[in-house]
């Protein structure tokens, strides 16, 4: 049998149809590949041998019965550490909630397993997905397969490593600002954030609501479309999933406009990544498309309206920690005497929480308290809505956004962890789309000087199934393409 | 550049219920004020996207969690119970 690495979810599936290889042997060849390269890479932070298996062997026993449940029955899936599954534990990459074993399900991890799909553990992250690097984890950073000096991006930095060194065809990361796209980018595979609503965040533990969205990581953009068909749809358990039916006709390129954001190629880009996005899209012209510059005037205030946002809902979300009801707590502690509730929430959140988190439970609790809600979230709150809007217009002139990821290649480990400002900054071309709840994927294109780079589609609202459309097209025409 | 007493830093903690570590959060807030500078008159704030609103549903019985895996991550307990410490001197 070839390279199991370098199939796709179709040929996987017609490999076990005709009996050509088996769920079991494949579930073996990915264990081999995350005992090979785990210990060098730390994408995974948990491995899943036994239940992995036993998922594979019940697969195997539905392929053998001509019966398999579709296309994702039997093929091998890595899931972030911040998704529930019901008996296995999930920290988030967090102290605080180490040992934490969920007494229920996510959302996608029931659809996953309904699906057939094996599930081989728990990928890193930075803590309760709060960083671009995969550097703030509990577990210690994870490292890039194509530069190991250098970092994967983040949050979602695990998942994204597992599928590009082969070690998982298949992931599943979470996206608040750029979590799923920017390490896809640094590692050259595909990445995708589905329009906000459109996949339940039931069983996510939540860092920023109004943000996070759940989304796929595969090798290849029909891979990723096929997981989001399987992990998509409404659910009651999340009040803010979407009823939308959203299968999108085909596009033809021909009649398409594309936009170019003049604000995405400004300063701060570097100039390599640059040069190679605009060879990208030049693809798009040459295929058809009439490529338009456009402008987000607001733009310019996405970041900073981001990191007020985004902060605030944390401070509010993560209050749950209490050192009471679940997770790390001190209440047991007798050298600190322990003297009353109080006092177990200040000690527990103060050792369970690492920097970061602190740091933005801070910032989120100083412009929400009283005093400042009014100069920094309510005005924030206003910026989002002008964010929006600037979208709303473009989309009125052309089908889809063309642009860079992330300004920069992968960056080294430990550049950016002393300057939070300077790491907040590779989320500039991302957090827009959050804010205003719109899918967007990154597609590797050419290399600059041996890493990744990502183009990044982004479209309007339910406009899913039409950036895999034209996602696949550039898959088709772009030239070099580089695996991991 | 924002200036935040050192007071200010340690009420914000107690809100937040963190012990103050001496965090610096000036540099940040100071890059955050760059939003106050768009313009925002007659703009209408938004919290979320989606225009969904007041979503509920029927007050019927459904099936939840059974006691002892509610309670089986928390670090005190007693019978049925989640044991805290005293909330009054």
């Amino acid at each position: 049998m070839t390279d199991k690495k370098e199939l796709n979810i179709k040929e996987t599936f017609e490999l076990f149809k005709n009996k050509k290889t088996t769920p079991v042997e494949l579930a073996k060849v990915c264990f081999e590949k995350i005992t090979n390269l785990n210990h060098e890479l730390n994408a995974f932070v948990k491995v899943l041998n036994s239940n992995a298996l036993d998922a594979a062997e019940e697969s195997q026993k539905r392929f053998e019965a001509g019966n398999p449940k579709g296309l994702l029955d039997g093929v091998p899936i890595a899931i972030k550490d911040n998704i529930a599954i019901e008996g296995i534990e999930t920290a988030a990459a967090s102290k605080i909630l180490q040992g934490f074993v969920p007494p229920y399900e996510a959302t996608v991890i029931t659809k996953l397993k309904e699906a057939g799909a094996v599930i081989l553990g728990k990928t890193n992250l930075d803590e309760f997905a709060m960083g671009s690097s995969t550097e703030t984890s509990v577990f210690g950073p994870t490292k890039n397969p194509h530069d190991k000096t250098r970092v994967p991006g983040g949050s979602s930095g695990g998942s994204a490593v597992a599928v590009a060194s082969g070690m998982s065809p298949l992931a599943i990361g979470s996206d608040t600002g750029g979590s799923i796209r920017q390490p896809a980018s640094f590692c050259g595979i595909v990445g995708f954030k589905p329009t906000y609503g459109l996949v339940s965040r039931y069983g996510l533990f939540a860092m920023a609501s109004s943000l996070d969205q759940i989304g796929p990581m595969a090798r290849s953009v029909e891979d990723v479309e096929i997981l989001f068909e399987a992990i998509s749809g409404y659910d009651p358990k999340d009040s803010t999933s979407l009823k939308e039916e959203i299968r999108n006709k085909k596009i033809e390129i021909r009649d398409l406009k594309i936009g170019i954001p003049n604000e995405y190629f400004a300063e701060g880009l570097d100039p390599k990544v640059k040069k190679v996005i605009e060879q990208a899209i030049s693809k798009f012209k040459e295929m058809g498309a009439e490529i338009k510059e456009v402008s987000l005037p607001n733009s310019k205030y996405a970041l900073s309206c981001y990191y007020i946002i985004m902060p605030v809902e944390v401070a509010s979300n993560l209050a749950r920690y209490d050192g009471i009801k679940y997770g790390y707590s001190e209440i047991k502690n007798s050298e600190l005497r322990i003297k009353n509730l109080l006092d177990v929430y200040l000690k527990s959140r103060s050792s369970g929480f690492g920097k970061e988190a602190k740091r933005r439970i801070m910032l989120g609790t100083y412009t929400s308290s009283a005093g400042y809600i009014d100069q920094y979230y309510n005005k924030a709150q206003k910026v989002r809505s002008l964010v929006k809007k600037d979208f709303d217009k473009v989309f009125q002139e052309v089908d889809f956004i063309l642009g860079p990821v992330a300004p920069t290649t992968a960056f080294k480990i430990g550049e950016k962890t002393t300057d939070p400002l300077t790491m907040y900054l590779s989320d500039i071309y991302t957090i827009a789309v959050n804010l205003a709840g719109l899918p967007a994927i990154s597609v590797p294109c050419k290399k600059v000087d041996d890493l990744p780079v990502g183009l990044q589609i982004i479209g309007p609202q339910f406009s899913d199934f039409k950036i895999f459309d034209l996602a696949k097209k550039y898959e088709g025409v772009k030239d070099g393409l580089q695996g991991a | 550049m924002a200036k935040i007493s050192k007071e200010e830093i340690e009420h914000t903690a107690a809100l937040a219920r963190l012990k103050s570590d001496g965090e610096n959060l000036e540099e940040i807030l100071d890059y955050v004020a760059e939003c106050e500078k768009a313009p925002t008159d007659e703009i209408e704030a938004i919290s979320q996207i989606s225009n969904l609103k007041n979503v509920s549903r029927t007050d019927e019985v459904e099936k939840s969690l059974p006691v002892e895996k509610v309670l089986q991550n928390a670090p005190a307990k007693q019978d049925n119970y989640i044991k805290t410490k005293q909330i009054f001197e």
